[in-house]
């Protein structure tokens, strides 16, 4: 039987790089109210199973799902952490889904980075103690070394990173979430001061707050939930060692397991071919290109060229974050997935107003954890 | 569409105050022998499923990330699941639908804590676990709630602390036969009445330790379970259920939240009187009163009735339903997620008459465990069938 399982709300709040006049709690409440309100249900009697995705050191609080039920409707209710990225929430979510557990769930990522006073400081603190955390640098080190080694190993052009820093801040220009949208030329990225040789301050994603929530429903209830269900095909998340001397650096492993299972999920047999519109991490500027390889979008070592050429652009081939992506939109800590899996829900809802790619209807979503992870996932969309 | 999930394998490291091994090598130890009490490699693993409580314990973010290799989840589908203390019971609860959904068919579920790094106390870290701007200035401990909530219990039904004091004695006095134990002893119901008081009345005999430590199981679905094994333990019904941040609010002398999650586990077990059915029960016990609580949200004990069952010897090893035989957190340690783990590994050998000198008296078929955590707000629940 194939998988199906049905996306019947979205809603988000922030979406700037301060929200002052909101706790995680309130961005949160504004999220769920307009979810549900797009579900049209009432987490109260409706839902069986909230997911909630968070780290502790983001939050500053230890045991961060204590804060979580009320402001969702939760109280005495099944309600728990996933400490990943949204996506693996929502492969979460499709497992209670589909185990009978629940038929309709919720899943919560936020990002309230401007109350984070240290957030470098708080990403070394994801080094291992012993081995790496001891060396006193911006932790996008690690980011620096992995784009040199793929620039070296694929034979990729240093430019054509910079112009996905290009196209990804000018298609922002055009989405009303989007924070760091912007016209820049190739030479301007390049100039941009140094976060981690050879990459950029401008091919490196800013941090922004927003909370965004997904009400997911089994096949059986999406028909009755909300008028415009997109359905999760497939879905796959995967890691690959923590240990960052054993990684092959050029390529992103996690994410070719994790489209691996996603598209036999979904049966995507070419993945060329098969989507009207990816949106993938581009926490990075070379991350895009990895992972636009890694998914089998592009062939390996050809992604820069491609994106050179104006085949990922909004009106290109295939559009590849044409949202803006996290250097456009802004970087959501663990919400990032979720916030593309809601620009591709959108896209594919006819709802993407100026950035609306006409006709679409298939889309690829992939996320990653940021530094110092090897963990992303992949979800396969249709509609 | 359902499916039906079994319990394989088991496996657990020593608990200790100070392990020498890291966490990632308590996880490998765990996980390696629940491998081989399954028959199993990794690679017959499909996906796995860690529990790990606060990361303020070892002062690494992202703690489920860094713990991937220890826990054999390179190159898998891996999921770290957190719900405070409740997380140990948790971790077969999400590898349960990881196995359950049809997504996969073996899981392995590793809990692991690793206390001691914290200094001066580990007890330090739940400082953070507080309202930054309510509760944090007061320089909140858990010992105090605690105690505001023994004090309730006791006070609501005229419990006194003596009775209480019986679970620490019987639960310490299990742990001897354990041999990971930290805390076995034989002491007496005078021995913890005179034992320092902590936070009044919780007294140092009423508590559990800090400590180190890892546990394992392997799911599997019906179809490759049968194939391995002639002695599954079905993963029959599992619940959880969150309560309200507000504690303050709270009914300090009755755990609702443990109810819920405690029905919802029952209802699809389909098991209709709990007391009748249930013969091995291993509630969390971080504190004596604890147990008695939750047995009490369990739906195994009428509302203050639960102290009866210790002093009356129904819930001793040898009673009509036992009651953390394994010697529970009191005895065995509280390395705090692998600590619910370990309640599910115990339900495990019990079930399958694997338990040695812990072995139960009476001819057991279904077990209950359950763990609790956060600010007095969860409940993780799974009932577990041979």
């Amino acid at each position: 039987m194939p998988f199906k399982i049905g996306i019947v709300g979205v809603g988000y709040a922030g979406f700037d790089t301060m929200t002052p006049g909101l706790s995680t709690r309130e961005l949160m409440f504004e999220a769920a109210s307009r979810a549900y309100a797009d579900a049209g249900i009432d987490p109260r009697k409706d839902v069986q199973s909230f997911i909630c995705c968070t780290e502790d050191f983001w939050e500053g609080i230890s045991i961060t799902d204590e804060y979580m039920p009320d402001q969702l409707g939760a109280v005495l209710r099944p309600l728990c952490t996933v400490s990943s990225d949204g996506l693996v929430g929502v492969a979460t979510a499709c497992m209670h889904i589909a185990s009978g557990l629940a038929d309709v769930a919720v899943v919560e990522s936020h990002s309230k980075a401007s109350d984070v006073v240290n957030p470098n400081e708080i990403m070394s603190f994801g080094f291992d103690p012993v081995y790496n955390r001891h060396l006193d640098v911006d932790p996008r080190f690690l980011a620096g070394l992995e784009m040199t080694r793929y620039l070296k190993d694929s034979g990729t052009k240093r430019e054509y990173c910079a112009d996905v820093a290009v196209k990804n801040k000018k298609n922002a220009l055009s989405n009303t979430r989007g924070v760091y949208g912007t016209n820049l030329s190739r030479e301007t990225v390049l100039a941009s001061p140094n976060a981690a040789a050879p990459l950029t301050e401008l091919e490196s994603s800013k941090v922004i707050d927003g909370s965004i929530v997904m009400v997911l429903a089994s096949a059986e209830k999406a028909k009755k939930l909300g008028d415009h269900t997109v359905w999760v095909r497939g879905i796959g998340w995967s890691s690959d060692t923590p240990v960052i001397e054993d990684r092959d650096l050029a390529t992103a492993a996690y994410a070719e397991q994790a489209a691996a299972r996603a598209y036999k999920m979904a049966d995507v047999r070419a993945p060329v071919s098969a989507f009207d519109l990816a949106e993938v991490d581009d926490t990075y500027s070379y991350k895009e290109l990895q992972h636009l390889e890694a998914l089998k979008l592009a062939a390996k070592g050809k992604a820069g060229r491609m994106v050179d050429s104006g085949n990922f652009d909004r009106n290109g081939k295939l559009p590849v974050n044409a949202s803006g992506g996290s250097l456009g939109v802004g970087h959501l800590l663990e919400a990032t997935g979720l916030h593309r899996l809601l620009e591709a829900v959108l896209q594919l809802r006819g709802q993407a107003g100026q950035l609306q790619i006409p006709g679409a209807r298939k889309a690829v979503v992939q996320s990653w954890r940021g530094i110092p992870t090897a963990t992303g996932a992949v979800a396969v969309l249709g509609n | 569409m359902r499916r039906r999930v079994a319990i394989i394998g088991a496996g657990m490291t020593l608990f200790r105050r100070r392990m020498l091994e890291t966490g990632k090598e308590l996880s490998f130890e765990a996980a390696k022998m629940a491998l081989d009490a399954a028959g199993l490699t990794l690679k017959d693993i499909e996906s796995v499923v860690e529990g790990s409580a606060p990361d303020a314990f070892d002062g690494v973010h992202m703690k489920g990330e860094y713990l991937i290799d220890g826990s054999g989840g390179i190159g898998k589908p891996y999921q770290r699941v957190y719900v405070g203390g409740g997380t140990g019971v948790f971790t077969p609860v999400a590898g349960w639908w990881n196995v359950a959904s049809g997504l996969y068919d073996t899981c392995l579920c590793v809990a692991e804590e690793k206390m001691s790094p914290l200094h001066p106390h580990p007890q330090y870290a739940f400082w953070s676990i507080f309202d930054q701007i309510l509760e944090r200035p007061l320089g909140t401990t858990l010992l105090w709630i605690f105690s505001l909530e023994m004090r309730r219990y006791m006070h609501k039904y005229g419990i006194k602390e003596e009775e209480i004091a019986e679970v620490a004695v019987k639960n310490k006095g299990n742990a001897v036969d354990h041999p990971c134990a930290q805390l076995g002893a034989k002491i007496t119901v005078d021995d913890v009445m005179r034992s320092e008081p902590i936070c009044s009345p919780v007294k140092r005999l009423d508590v559990s330790p800090p400590s180190d430590g890892a546990a394992a199981v392997i799911l599997a679905s019906e179809k490759v379970a049968k194939k391995l094994t002639d002695q599954p333990v079905w993963l029959d019904g599992v619940g959880w259920t969150l309560d309200s941040t507000h504690w303050t609010n709270r009914d300090l002398a009755y755990p609702e939240y443990v109810e819920k999650a405690a029905k919802m586990a029952y209802k699809m077990a389909g098991i209709k009187n709990p007391r009748k059915e249930i013969d091995i029960a291993e509630p969390y016990d971080p504190f004596d009163y604890k147990e008695l609580h939750h047995l009490e949200g369990l739906q195994l004990a009428g509302k203050g009735e639960a102290p009866k069952l210790a002093i009356e010897g129904v819930s001793q090893r040898d009673g009509d339903m036992p009651v953390c035989p394994s010697g529970g957190l009191l005895g065995v340690g509280n390395p705090i997620a692998a600590a619910g783990m370990m309640k599910v590994c115990e339900c495990f050998w019990q079930l399958r008459g694997e338990a040695g000198k812990r072995q139960v008296k009476k001819d057991a078929h279904t077990a209950v465990a359950q763990a609790w955590g956060d600010l007095m707000q969860v409940g993780t629940v799974t009932v577990m069938r041979s």
